[in-house]
């Protein structure tokens, strides 16, 4: 088991100034490049000191008004080292109102649906995700109910009541 | 139009060979313990492929989360995964107060490990009972409700709910237990060990049973690892890890108790270790009889904890510290924070991202029945179709913690 310092130090040791790191309470997150992304996990999960094999889970957060508007957060665990660890990294909104990062099922498989739930919910596309289908809402739907700039009770255009009939 | 699997050129045997049929499995249907909707791809009774449809129990929980205050995310919690509702709000309420640095009473702590593992108990006893319906076996359902019903019981006469108790509050408890609970509650720690015994008798050695479950719906220990699957389901694939024991919280480092693990991998082991596990709870609930100290039940933080009942009504600062909890809600230090507990059905996890005003910014929930579910195309691959319900039912799903 590693302290949070100690993970943050390997990393900044293999990353150096690419990585940020926040602490709050006993946690820490680290702020990584879009572009990095699967460079520092594949580091995380296969570096034997670290080991983290397990994905918790991945979140979408809206950020709006900030820019780049989004960001996503990948919580990992080691089933072997028993310790957990925190990455993030800011994605910016492109000209068509979405957001684009890799996915990292090729890493963990687990991430698939909820990079799929992520993907409907802010709008964010996941490059080279195996099953890029929605998960939860309706396939008609266009909305992303999860920004922030999406109203609570939804609209009677974008988001219907009755379903419509699914092939 | 489907396509024909065996190549159409074998004249004689031709007739002799299926073709690819599409079933739909619910969403209205029994053994999917909800609205599950799965597209089933057979060849004669062999599963080709399920491709799982999720959605019709979505509320938009996330979303309703970001605009409540965090005491009105409890009761919404608790309607997540309403098979073990304390377990959910035990883990809003240790997310929470982890942002805060809160410090817990101890009768506090010990009451929720009460209540929490009354509910894995509870829903344990009804993953039994259904999940022995869905391989055919009628009889247990009614023994586990008959349980159940005791433990619904002991909810309803302390908290009022009988399934959503309600009952945890950010800080301590809602209110002290009510008299003629610890009595109860030791009546039911002293029989129940009794009862796992005869269920055991119905199903343990029972030859059909072992037929349908054995070897069934495999899933080696580094699929679940790379699926992420955790709870009973990974303690019956070999890997002993209980967030209980690895992260203790609320005290659970106190107790003794054992992890039940198997190495069987499939739905007789994950029977087995489910099994095992309403023993251990009952180790530790009969631990927590005489744990209990006399004691505050909340921790006294003015603006982040209610004050209690009597003195909103005697004293001003009472009053005013209730009223502005109730119109602002509490005010979580800007930072963000993951928590998890061990749930019924795994790693329950809550992730706040705070912004320092009374409701989170983003709060994720991650339901380990949503995670666990993922697995059932890699484990119903090439099995019958009736071992899908089996393997489905071994899963132990919640439909409105996979929807949230």
């Amino acid at each position: 088991m590693m302290t949070q310092q100690e993970i943050a130090d390997q990393l900044s040791a293999r990353f150096g100034d690419d990585i940020r790191f926040s602490t709050f309470r006993d946690q820490m997150s680290a702020y990584i490049n879009k572009e990095k992304l699967l460079e520092v996990c594949a580091f995380l999960k296969y570096e034997p000191t670290l080991q983290f094999d397990m994905l918790s889970f991945v979140a979408g957060v809206d950020g709006l008004p900030r820019k780049p508007r989004f960001e996503m957060v990948y919580q990992l665990y080691s089933t072997t080292h028993i310790h957990r660890f925190r990455l993030k990294t800011l994605v910016e909104e492109e000209a068509d109102g979405w957001g684009e990062i890799e996915s990292v099922t090729p890493l963990w498989i687990t991430a698939d649906w909820h990079e799929r739930e992520t993907a409907e919910m802010y709008g964010i596309r996941f490059l080279n995700h195996p099953d890029p289908r929605t998960l939860l809402l309706p396939e008609e739907w266009t909305v992303h109910p999860l920004r922030k700039d999406f109203p609570l009770r939804g609209t009677e255009q974008d988001t219907p009541d009755l379903p419509h009939v699914v092939k | 139009m489907p396509q024909p699997i065996a190549s159409q050129e074998m004249s004689e045997d031709t007739r002799y060979t299926s073709r690819e049929m599409e079933i739909n499995l619910g969403p209205h249907h029994p053994s999917t313990h909800g609205v599950f909707r799965a597209i089933v791809h057979l060849d004669g009774e062999t599963v080709l492929k399920a491709v799982p449809y999720l959605g019709y129990l979505h509320r938009g929980y996330e979303k309703t989360c970001e605009n409540k205050h965090y005491h009105q995310i409890i009761p919404l919690a608790e309607r997540c995964d309403y098979m073990g509702a304390s377990s959910n709000s035990l883990c809003l309420c240790l997310t929470v107060e982890k942002m805060f640095d809160l410090v817990i009473p101890e009768r506090a702590q010990v009451i929720r490990v009460m209540m929490a593992e009354l509910s894995r108990i509870f829903s344990h006893l009804f993953w039994l009972g259904t999940h022995g319906h869905d391989v055919g076996a009628m009889t247990p359902l009614f023994y586990m409700l008959r349980e159940r019903e005791e433990i619904m019981d002991l909810f309803e006469l302390t908290a009022g709910g009988r399934l959503m108790p309600n009952y945890l509050r950010i800080g301590g408890v809602a209110r002290d237990l009510e008299e003629g609970f610890l009595d109860k509650l030791r009546k039911f720690t002293d029989h129940f060990d009794g009862k796992v015994d005869e269920y055991e008798t119905l199903l343990t050695k029972n030859p059909i049973y072992m037929d349908r479950t054995k070897g069934v719906g495999f899933l080696s220990l580094q699929d679940c690892i790379a699926y992420g699957i955790t709870g009973p389901m990974i303690r019956a694939s070999g890997l002993q890890w209980d967030i209980r024991k690895t992260e203790p919280y609320s005290g659970y480092e106190d107790y003794d108790f054992n992890v039940p693990v198997e190495d069987g991998c499939d739905v007789y082991a994950r029977y087995l270790v489910r099994v095992a596990e309403m023993r251990e709870s009952n180790k530790i609930l009969k631990q927590t009889l005489n744990r209990l100290v006399e004691g505050p039940i909340r921790t006294k933080a003015p603006g982040v904890t209610y004050p209690p009942q009597e003195e909103i009504f005697t004293k001003m600062e009472g009053l005013i510290h209730h009223f502005m909890l109730v119109l602002e809600g509490e005010k979580v230090p800007v930072g963000d924070y993951y928590a998890c507990i061990e749930s019924p059905r795994g790693e329950m996890g809550c992730y706040i991202i705070s912004d320092g005003t009374g409701k989170p910014y983003r709060l994720k929930w991650r339901a380990p029945a949503f995670v666990n579910l993922q697995s059932l195309g890699k484990m119903s691959e090439g099995c019958l179709f009736g071992d899908l319900i089996a393997i489905l039912s071994s899963v132990d799903i919640v439909l409105a913690e996979v929807d949230r």
